[in-house]
């Protein structure tokens, strides 16, 4: 039931992106992000295309899963794509009724601004969400901005918080399931009603839940106190996150990602923005 | 051997709630519980068993009276250093499994007391295999805890103890909350710490057939200790537990009776096996 939910969307695999050190995929994900912005021609814009088809190959994560990851951004996709058409100005019209003009130039950035939004999206879910469990990218997280650790940012404390946020997500939907049917038992009805109507019969489920939340916060907190937790300082880690062989390879691709798409812009220029 | 681990002396511990009212939950009470004795503390609800076991956790301190464990004097104004020291001698198991378990994978959860210690990496992967394989759970290793049931959630959280090797490991009340299975699983596995690993062992419950199972018991009753001897010798007195608010293993119980009604055993044994025995001998010996 929702207990099966799982959490982020890893797909378990083996592949390179799989075993990838986490901190590498993040930093690959940020580089990649940046460098989508730099594709500028029809040519280096087909060139991201495939080079996102082909990690989507590596990863060995199904197509399918993948539309379904670009599914809810449809909506915000066409209202970009049409905002584009409309507001961008240019040379050539194609089409003029009264106030409205559109250009070439305008349908073609609209194209272009729409395949960087879903190869973005793509990618990140690629390099990051589909390959990597939740607490790996935690600790990827954490590792990377340890630096920050200088200017007393408390980054130990916000990892250690995304960790037992993501531990009691399946304990929190179990309960919720179970106050539900007490309710339910006492004749709640959460089916019927408008809008406000149901948005009220939540109040019978909030409060319990906020209530037993704070218990095991405060069972939690005793329970951490007990196993000798005093904050980040003067602790050690069974896993440490290793740089491997699979990040050369994330090191390469980054490279050609990025030697592929200056090259395209500067070499194959048409159709550009 | 029979070092003391923990001596209590006309120990104290009074609640105050917001609005200034005191309650006693501890009164004077003195006790001693040597090291790799396995103890279980009985008593019914409010009877100040829990707050027995916060004091020698540090997680509250006491109010009067004197309490030292493993050496470590407790009091309120303890340093953290001090606090901290204790707790890695003393190990605790709550009540519900899942108010304890930090991580979302079980090798990671027994990693986290040892890596609270600061323990070198090779050494905390050698210590959560081995806790692990003690408590029987190395096959779920890589599982999400909240994908196991009661008993093993129960199991990984001993493992989580067992990791930070303490002298001393507090129960309390780790069985209330689990299915007849996964108690039994959970006393199995308190009765090997003690057995193979001489930890010192004290289980704060309310159930009769687990505490039979220890070498000691503490009957505690309004804050204070009403009972202290070995199961055989507390369980002899029915009538006064039951005046506080306890039952007696059903074996007992049935000899109790059956002596109410006037067959007289020369024993009071407390495990079923005993008790069957005895009655058997009794019918016996009348038949012939």
């Amino acid at each position: 039931m929702m207990k099966d939910v799982t959490l982020g969307q890893y797909f378990s695999g083996n592949s390179v992106l799989h075993r990838a050190d986490p901190r590498a995929k993040l930093m690959f994900a940020f580089f990649y992000i940046i460098v989508l912005f730099f594709a500028k021609s029809a040519a280096s814009f087909g060139f991201a295309l495939l080079f996102t088809i082909m990690m989507i190959a590596i990863s060995g994560v199904p197509f399918k899963s993948v539309i379904r990851a670009v599914k809810p951004l449809v909506f915000i996709i066409l209202f970009t794509a049409l905002l584009n058409i409309f507001w961008t100005k240019g040379e050539k019209v194609l089409f003029e009724w009264k106030f409205i003009h559109i250009y070439l130039e305008g349908v073609i950035f609209a194209l272009f601004m729409a395949v960087r939004i879903v190869l973005l999206v793509v990618g990140m879910t690629i390099a990051l969400t589909y390959t990597t469990t939740p607490i790996a990218l935690t600790d990827g997280i954490e590792a990377l901005l340890n630096p920050l650790k200088k200017i007393k940012v408390p980054v130990h404390d916000f990892a250690m918080m995304m960790t037992i946020a993501m531990r009691f997500i399946p304990t929190l939907i179990e309960e919720t399931d179970k106050i539900m049917d007490a309710q339910k038992a006492r004749g709640a009805d959460f089916e019927n009603g408008g809008l406000i109507k149901k948005a009220k019969s939540l109040i019978p489920i909030l409060i319990p839940l906020f209530v037993s939340s704070f218990k095991r916060a405060d069972d939690l907190a005793v329970a951490m106190e007990c196993r000798s937790y005093r904050g980040g300082e003067g602790r050690t880690k069974l896993k440490q996150l290793r740089y491997g062989k699979c990040d050369i390879v994330l090191f390469i691709l980054a490279v050609v990602f990025v030697a592929g798409i200056l090259l395209c812009n500067y070499f194959l220029p048409y159709i550009s923005i | 051997m029979a070092e003391p681990f923990i001596i209590a002396e006309n120990l104290s511990f009074t609640y105050t709630d917001d609005d200034g009212d005191a309650t006693e939950a501890l009164k004077n009470v003195s006790f001693t519980v040597n090291a790799g004795e396995y103890v279980a503390v009985l008593g019914h609800n409010g009877s100040g068993k829990s707050t027995l076991a916060k004091l020698l956790n540090v997680i509250l301190t006491p109010t009067g009276g004197s309490l030292t464990v493993g050496g470590h004097k407790i009091h309120a104004d303890m340093t953290e250093d001090d606090v901290f020291a204790v707790r890695r001698d003393v190990g605790m198991v709550f009540q519900n499994p899942d108010n304890q378990l930090v991580a979302t994978v079980v090798e990671e959860d027994v990693a986290f007391g040892p890596e609270n210690l600061g323990i070198p990496r090779d050494e905390i992967r050698m210590r959560v295999d081995d806790a692990l394989k003690t408590v029987g759970m190395y096959d779920h290793r890589l599982s999400q805890p909240h994908r196991l049931s009661g008993g093993q959630k129960q199991r990984v959280a001993i493992a989580g103890v067992i990791a930070m090797m303490p002298k001393c490991i507090v129960f309390d009340e780790s069985t209330a909350m689990l299915d007849p299975r996964g108690r039994a699983d959970v006393m199995a596995n308190i009765r090997k710490l003690n057995d193979d690993f001489g930890i010192t062992v004290l289980h704060i419950t309310h159930y009769m057939d687990e505490a039979v199972m220890a070498d000691r018991i503490i009957v505690v009753n309004d804050g204070e200790i009403y009972r202290d001897g070995t199961p055989k010798e507390v369980f002899k007195d029915v009538d006064g537990l039951r005046r506080v608010g306890l039952d007696v293993p059903q074996g007992r119980e049935l000899l109790y009776e059956l002596s109410l009604g006037g067959i007289k055993f020369n024993d009071n044994p407390i495990d079923i096996e005993n008790c069957a025995n005895l009655i058997l001998e009794k019918y016996n010996a009348k038949k012939d």
